[in-house]
């Protein structure tokens, strides 16, 4: 019981990050009807960045966090314009293929410059964490729940009582009208993507302490957090969450009872069930095409 | 299914073409040649290498090209395909002493089990799904090869692998696999002619319309992806044979990204470009071999290409060349003139071709059709009109079985198809066009057309011979009056000749019903006077159209029989005049005092 406590802990800590990641495929996908493959290298790249600035040249975590934050924000931004952009007018197929070509391209720079060998970043406190009753809570994963609880807040609040989330929720569900409405569709995607590559970003600094800094942190994120949007309803903000919360604990406890070395593959069989029994997820709708 | 009418003649084509396998004769004397060659010149074995690598991997991106070139489904997962022969040809030969045929024909089985389940459990749903579904299958396939030691040997990988007692010295082997390559090449290269490969393409421009024109659209993309899968197997295990060794690391997600990259590069649309892009991409890194001395580097440059192939290059390097060549070569040849169509619709049931009851369509509380009656009579044409938002196309769109019915029955001249899907509609005699035109772009007017003859259940086409095909898709274009530019692209007609294009595709699946969805929204006058006497010349041989449209005179001029619906309920039904002249219609159309 004790065991199954600690894991529930660790699950929801886990499953917080692909929450957050999750969040950022589906704010896209609202905003652009495409899925970002390179969502994922988002925050592999942004854990590279504290790399470089908090253990490389020993800057304080703070303003080493800042900085690796806004370089996400300039990644987002020219991520859209140099892949997406040039796109929006062709069909999903392309877009898709630009985006792996994208995921590809970050994962494989960051190999060729800083090379295999994975790297340790340390985490935010100096207390590693705190006994309570028979559960010891690891300050990290603490930190990585606290910040998911207030960015759906946040996310909640800019989405419903903000102008701008107003405009950006528009956008996404009719970008002919919103651009008759003289919101500008451009500026409001490309808010979309920085906000996405941020969100992404923030992820991955968070769990990099828990993991190791890797090139393939990137895709291992991104495709549990794909499987976390279809658990949860592809599309949507709460099923997203919820979806990664649920792989993040079935994950941790199917490799503390049934195998670690194939603790990755357990994501792509729940994916594989709910494509099969309820493809539509827990929260979703199957929409179908216009005719 | 409709039954033919008992005086069918005897479907005979016009012109009969000659056999394929002479028509295409330099294609093998070529491969032949091809194969003498890898067989007797003598290379280094660092350029037999390349060879061998070239020619395996070919074959793997010929299935890229089937699945992602004609069906326009993405797969992410082709090395572990790749893979799958591989390890079956290594370990069956190496560990387990089987014949090396055994092994190469259990790879490909195994390829083909593993894709059809893939594709399966995930093609109902999105691209993005099998995007992503296909990278996860690639990393569970990877994670297997490693950690399951006692089948794989993990990390070290097979070694000693056989070959067959034939082909021993490397050479021979070579010339056996450049052998496999022609042929794969030559039946993709011939696949896009053939009823599956036109149903691919019809697929991958239009999926909604593929499955309205009667084909199967799951099935079909379920079979592209299946071969896709066998075409990687069989080039896995030929690859295991040339190099005798493999291990985890050559079938892992950069590989799939290699293949895709040469795929894209040459132009995935042809064996040709596949042929061109797997060889620039062997021999590129082989010459700029520094690249590979930094990790990374050198697929970071493939992402790159990936996004600028995209961008500035859709059809790679061949479609390229193509789209060169068709510019000053001679305009499209025009087709030899065909004879008159002739429309035999079935007469299956009785008097009423179809019968509608208590059809319902609810959208979660909004009820869009509810509880409509239509009972359409042979022969003639039979308007449903109404409003905007009375329920009209929705009608039509469950009629077809784009969507369900809640509740109702439907039964076409006789048969129930309530519940049946899309194309087996069709294939119960049911053609319909559509208001916003869904033709299949990338092909021409005859190409279109004659996916529509392909009906299943078309008696009209005979044995439904490529001749025989193009005859009748050719009577049909003739018929409304686009014969001389059937071989022209779907995007140099106008809009009204688009349409054309859609009714002609129709008419030549021989319905016994004809929905037709607003066909004179958007037509100026002239073009509407045209499509009105080609509805006459139609309802003159017997085929029964039931319309929907907004424009009173050509419904008040060519529909015998209307039915009016307001807020999807049945308003007024009956003969013409007197349902226009109805109060209760005057009222939902020009609203009460």
């Amino acid at each position: 019981m004790d065991l199954a406590l600690q894991l529930l802990f660790t699950g929801i800590g886990i499953g917080a990050v692909y929450a957050l990641v999750a969040l950022g495929f589906v704010l896209i996908f609202r905003a652009t009807n495409v899925v970002n493959f390179a969502q994922g290298e988002f925050s592999m790249v942004a854990a590279y960045l504290m790399v470089v600035f908090a253990v490389d040249l020993g800057w304080p975590y703070w303003l080493s966090f800042l900085i690796a934050l806004a370089g996400m924000a300039l990644l987002g931004a020219i991520f859209n314009l140099g892949v997406y952009y040039p796109l929006r007018h062709r069909t999903f197929l392309p877009v898709i293929i630009a985006t792996i070509g994208a995921s590809i391209l970050l994962a494989n720079s960051v190999l060729a410059i800083y090379g295999p060998q994975p790297q340790v970043l340390e985490g935010w406190f100096e207390t590693p964490g705190i006994q309570l009753g028979p559960v010891y809570l690891d300050s990290q994963y603490l930190l990585i729940i606290a910040v998911t609880v207030v960015l759906v807040i946040f996310n909640y609040w800019f989405f419903e009582r903000t102008m701008l989330g107003k405009k950006l929720q528009a956008t996404s569900q009719d970008k002919e009208m919103a651009s008759l409405l003289g919101i500008s569709v451009s500026s409001m995607i490309m808010i979309t993507f920085i906000y996405s590559a941020v969100l992404g970003g923030l992820a991955g600094i968070l769990v990099a302490p828990i993991l190791f800094v890797s090139i393939q942190m990137g895709s291992t994120i991104a495709l549990k957090a794909f499987a976390a949007t279809i658990i949860g309803g592809f599309g949507d903000v709460a099923g997203a969450i919820i979806g990664g919360l649920a792989l993040g604990i079935i994950e941790t406890f199917g490799a503390a009872y049934i195998s670690v070395p194939y603790k990755d593959g357990f994501a792509f069989l729940v994916l594989v069930a709910f494509l099969v029994f309820r493809p539509q997820g827990i929260f979703g709708e199957r929409v179908a095409e216009k005719a | 299914m409709s039954a033919p009418s008992d005086n069918m003649p005897v479907v005979e084509p016009l012109v009969r073409s000659k056999p394929l396998l002479i028509r295409h004769l330099p294609y093998f004397i070529a491969a032949a040649i091809l194969v003498a060659l890898a067989a007797t010149m003598r290379f280094d074995g660092y350029i037999l290498n390349i060879l061998m690598q070239a020619t395996t991997f070919a074959i793997a991106v010929f299935g890229l090209s089937v699945v992602l070139g004609l069906c326009g489904q993405i797969n992410l997962a082709q090395a572990a395909f790749f893979g799958f022969g591989a390890y079956a040809v290594g370990l069956g030969t190496a560990d387990y002493q089987l014949s090396y045929w055994l092994c190469l024909a259990a790879g490909c089985l195994l390829a083909l089990l593993a894709g059809a389940v893939l594709g399966m459990s995930t093609l109902r749903l999105g691209g993005h799904y099998l995007a992503m579904v296909t990278i996860s299958f690639q990393q569970i396939v990877t994670l297997v090869m490693i950690n399951a030691i006692w089948l794989t040997h993990g990390p070290d990988g097979v070694s000693r692998i056989g070959r067959p007692d034939l082909f021993q010295s490397s050479q021979s082997y070579l010339a056996f696999c450049v052998a496999m390559l022609a042929l794969v090449g030559y039946f993709v290269w011939h696949l896009s002619d053939t009823r599956l490969g036109r149903a691919m393409r019809a697929v991958r421009d239009n999926e909604l319309a593929a499955g309205v024109v009667g084909i199967d659209v799951f099935r079909t993309k379920v079979a592209a992806f299946a071969l896709s899968a066998v075409l990687g197997g069989l080039g896995g295990g030929l690859f295991a044979g040339g190099f005798a060794y493999v291990s985890p690391d050559q079938f892992s997600f950069a590989e799939s990204v290699v293949f895709l990259t040469m795929s894209l590069l040459g132009g995935v649309a042809s064996p040709i470009g596949s042929a061109i892009g797997t060889g620039l991409l062997i021999l590129i890194p082989e010459w700029l071999r520094f690249l590979k001395s930094v990790p990374g580097l050198y697929l970071a440059i493939y992402g790159l290409f990936v996004i600028l192939i995209i961008r500035y290059m859709p059809d790679g390097i061949w479609g390229f060349v193509t789209a060169g060549l068709d510019r000053w070569r001679t305009k499209a040849k025009t087709p030899p003139p065909a004879g008159a169509l002739r429309l035999v619709p079935a007469t299956v049931g009785g008097d009423i071709v179809l019968e509608v009851t208590g059809l319902s369509k609810y959208f979660g509380g909004l009820k869009a059709v509810d509880g409509v009656d239509i009972s359409v009579r042979r022969g003639g044409v039979h308007a449903l009109i109404g409003p905007n938002g009375s329920g009209k196309t929705t009608t039509l769109n469950v009629l077809s079985g784009l969507y369900k019915a809640t509740a109702g029955k439907i039964l076409l001249d006789g048969t129930e198809i309530t519940t049946m899907p899309p194309h087996q509609r069709t294939a119960a005699g049911l053609g319909r066009t559509f208001q916003n035109i869904r033709l299949f772009r990338s092909m021409t007017a005859l190409e279109n057309v004659e996916i529509g003859a392909e009906r299943p259940g078309n008696a009209t086409i005979g044995d439904g011979s490529d001749d025989l095909l193009t005859e009748r898709a050719m009577e049909a274009l003739t018929f409304v009056g686009l014969g001389n530019r059937a071989n022209e692209p779907i995007s140099s007609f106008s809009y009204g000749h688009q349409r054309l294009i859609e009714i002609a595709r129709a008419l030549a699946a021989n319905p016994t019903l004809l929905l037709l969805d607003e066909p004179a929204a958007g037509l100026n006058s002239s073009e509407k006077l045209e499509l009105h006497e080609l509805l006459e010349r139609i309802a003159s041989q017997g085929l029964t159209i039931l319309i929907i449209d907004h424009d009173m005179t050509l419904v008040s001029e060519a529909a015998q029989h209307i039915t009016v619906l307001n807020f999807g309920r049945r308003i007024a039904d009956g003969e013409s005049m007197a349902v226009l002249r109805h109060p209760d219609v005057i009222s939902a159309y020009l609203g009460t005092e």
